[in-house]
């Protein structure tokens, strides 16, 4: 499979559907899909020598004096956009963004991920992920006032004026006719939340997947004159939207996180992986936990972790070990529970990957199982245990960050500043905020 | 590859297993058939690709069968007979009425290699730039697919991944087989990458097609409906 024929494949079938537009997507450090459009004709140059365009318009990328930056097309990434005009195909391809001279520029996402899969793939083992995304469905927001949920439904619900399940279904088969499996969907505990869980793939392609699943539920969502977001806590008081990540490493054919010989079917690299996350979970959260609402889902009594622990069937540690039905080799795997659906998913995956990496070539040793429920303990208990907790707020998360050499690394110097820099002034933005709740508590009261 | 349109008679008084599974694991279609009047009523316009005689002990019956058949058409059919040790002096002077025999019981891989051998000529009768397979058609000069008539978009991998399924169906291939002529050795993903892309071309198949591609417990995947299942 040589590039070559894979351009000419997607050349041809450019042609054949008479697709009248081509979405060279990327993303930019925050996790926001950019899209440029180009006509067929361009295409094939785009292919070869990439789309030459101004970095320094998109937020993290170049600064100014060496701002030109070329996108190339990855042309297995080649798909059809299922839901525009059939009359007039549109088709997309997600680009690996570069310097002039080549070379992978530093503040693309994709290529930082690219990096961590490498790397894991040079010590022979594929990084498997399978994310559970959570999210709203709302009537069409108006500002300043509560997003109202499009029903009522609990978990499971089965209504009968099922609006968001005709939604749902149908944005499933869309996913599935854009080559995005679909495991499981289901309406979750809370009025208009919906949970759509995705089939495993590598790191890439599922980070790819990711982009992609949220662009398709909003767009089919806006089509319908329904609001879908993905904003990790809408609404005070109920259950906040998570994206749990079931990760497994393969060596070859083989679950490298399998071993039939330990009680809980884990291996040594699986209890090092996770040893891995654990040790360095405080300081990734800035990134899977990247803005300031998303500290308003880390919370007790929401299914949220808060702490940063393991436990086979506990859904109140960080990490999770699931229960496979029978013994399955292949389906050994690990949750980690605290990221949200805002994340930008390349990065969040390369630093739990770095994370987990950092603790099998270190052999890191795994800490006890919290097999109780770690919301009824008090917290100076749980710290005498060694169990602490994730950051309670933004501010909190990018403190650490700063200090991670790990993060730093992962991340590459360039965006790591950006990143720290840009949700740094987020946090200040939201520090100088006089909220309702201190007028309602203080106006009359002080 | 085996022909996907003609099928194999295979002349028996009942299929044992072992010729079964051969026949399907190569991809061939065959039907059983218990007579020469069978045989006529069950074949179809073009032909039969193919005879295959399990003579079993009735050997007579065979010949008169073959005898029949070499009268029947100016182009004869490829015909393989399968005898036991002690039926080998049986073949003497009768070398006119078959093409190729295997010793019974037979070596699979040695049966699988015999039938490639003598059907060479009588395989690759479809059109070299369009497979097809019930609904789905997939045209290999232009890249296209459909199914039931609808365009059916995949990505390059995904569409050679099915090419090459739906150019051998029946067959049952191994995931590392699959790996390697679809891929290339060279893929670090391994095996698992088969897997992933199997399931995502169930998903573009739909439901109502996803079943076209078959897991094989504990051996691989299979493009179409297998002869011994019906």
């Amino acid at each position: 499979m040589s590039i070559e024929q894979q351009r000419a494949y997607v050349l041809r079938s450019v042609e054949e559907r008479g697709v009248r537009l081509i979405r060279l997507w990327f993303t930019d450090v925050l996790g926001n899909l950019k899209s440029m459009a180009i006509s067929p004709p361009e295409l094939d140059n785009a292919l070869s020598d990439g789309m030459t365009f101004d970095g320094s318009s998109i937020d993290g990328f170049s600064r100014v004096q060496e701002s030109d930056v070329l996108a190339i097309p990855d042309p297995d990434t080649y798909e059809l956009l299922p839901w525009g005009d059939p009359a007039a195909p549109e088709a997309r391809i997600f680009c690996d963004v570069h310097h002039l001279d080549g070379t992978p520029f530093e503040g693309d996402p994709r290529q930082i991920l690219r990096r961590h899969v490498q790397a894991a793939h040079e010590a022979g083992l594929t990084f498997y992920v399978a994310p559970d995304i959570e999210f709203f469905y709302f009537e069409p927001p108006i500002d300043g006032q509560e997003p109202v949920p499009i029903d009522q439904g609990g978990f499971f619900d089965l209504t009968t004026n099922d609006v968001t399940g005709d939604l749902r279904k149908n944005t499933i088969r869309t996913l599935e006719t854009m080559g995005i499996p679909v495991e499981y969907s289901f309406h979750e505990d809370a009025p208009g939340q919906q949970e759509i869980d995705l089939r495993h793939t590598d790191a890439l392609t599922m980070a790819d997947s990711v982009m992609t699943f949220r662009l398709a539920v909003r767009e089919l969502a806006a089509r319908n004159g329904v609001h879908a977001t993905f904003m990790p806590k809408p609404v005070e008081g109920l259950q906040g939207s998570g994206m749990h990540l079931h990760m497994s490493l393969f060596n070859g054919d083989d679950n490298a996180f399998y071993d039939e010989s330990d009680g809980y079917d884990l291996s040594d690299t699986a209890k090092a992986f996770m040893a891995g996350l654990l040790r360095h979970a405080h300081e990734i959260t800035a990134v899977t936990n990247q803005t300031v609402n998303s500290y308003k889902r880390l919370v007790p009594n929401f299914e949220a972790p808060v702490h940063i622990s393991w436990a086979r069937n506990n859904r109140s540690g960080l990490i999770r070990v699931p229960i496979a039905k029978a013994s399955n080799p292949l389906a050994t795997r690990i949750e980690y529970r605290s990221p949200d659906p805002a994340c930008n998913p390349y990065l969040a995956f390369s630093l739990i990957l770095a994370a987990g990496m950092r603790g099998i070539n270190e052999g890191y040793e795994l800490p006890e199982e919290a097999d109780a429920n770690l919301f009824e303990i008090e917290d100076d208990v749980l710290e005498k245990l060694g169990i602490n907790q994730l950051p309670h707020s933004l501010h909190e998360a990018l403190e650490t960050m700063e200090k991670s050499t790990l993060v730093r690394e992962a991340l590459g110097e360039h965006v790591f500043e950006w990143f720290l820099r840009n949700k740094q002034s987020e946090w200040r933005g939201y520090k100088t905020q006089v909220t309702p709740f201190e007028r309602d508590r203080y106006l009359k009261a002080l | 590859m085996a022909d996907s349109n003609r099928m194999l008679a295979v002349l028996t008084r009942s299929i044992s297993p072992e010729l079964a599974r051969t026949l399907d694991l190569a991809g061939y279609s065959w039907k059983a058939i218990g007579s020469m009047l069978e045989a006529s009523d069950a074949e179809s316009d073009d032909g039969w690709a193919g005879v295959i005689i399990d003579a079993d002990d009735d050997l007579e019956s065979a010949w008169s069968f073959l005898r029949t058949l070499r009268k029947q058409y100016a182009d004869p059919t490829p015909t393989l007979v399968l005898v036991g040790g002690s039926q080998l002096p049986e073949l003497e002077h009768r070398d006119d009425l078959f093409d190729d025999f295997c010793l019974a019981p037979f070596h699979p891989a040695e049966l699988e290699a015999r039938l490639r051998h003598l059907l060479h000529a009588e395989v690759e009768v479809q059109s070299a730039d369009l497979v097809e397979y019930g609904d789905l058609a997939l045209n290999l000069e232009t890249y296209q697919a459909s199914i039931g008539g609808k365009p059916l978009d995949m990505t390059y991998m995904e569409y050679e991944l099915l090419k090459f399924l739906a150019q051998n169906p029946g067959k049952v291939f191994t995931r590392e087989i699959l790996l390697s002529r679809v891929w290339g050795y060279e893929y670090y993903g391994g095996a698992r990458t088969v897997d992933v892309h199997v399931r995502r071309l169930r998903a573009k198949l739909g439901e109502q097609h996803a079943g076209l591609i078959q897991t094989v417990r504990s051996v691989g995947y299979r493009f179409g409906q297998s002869r011994w299942d019906s």
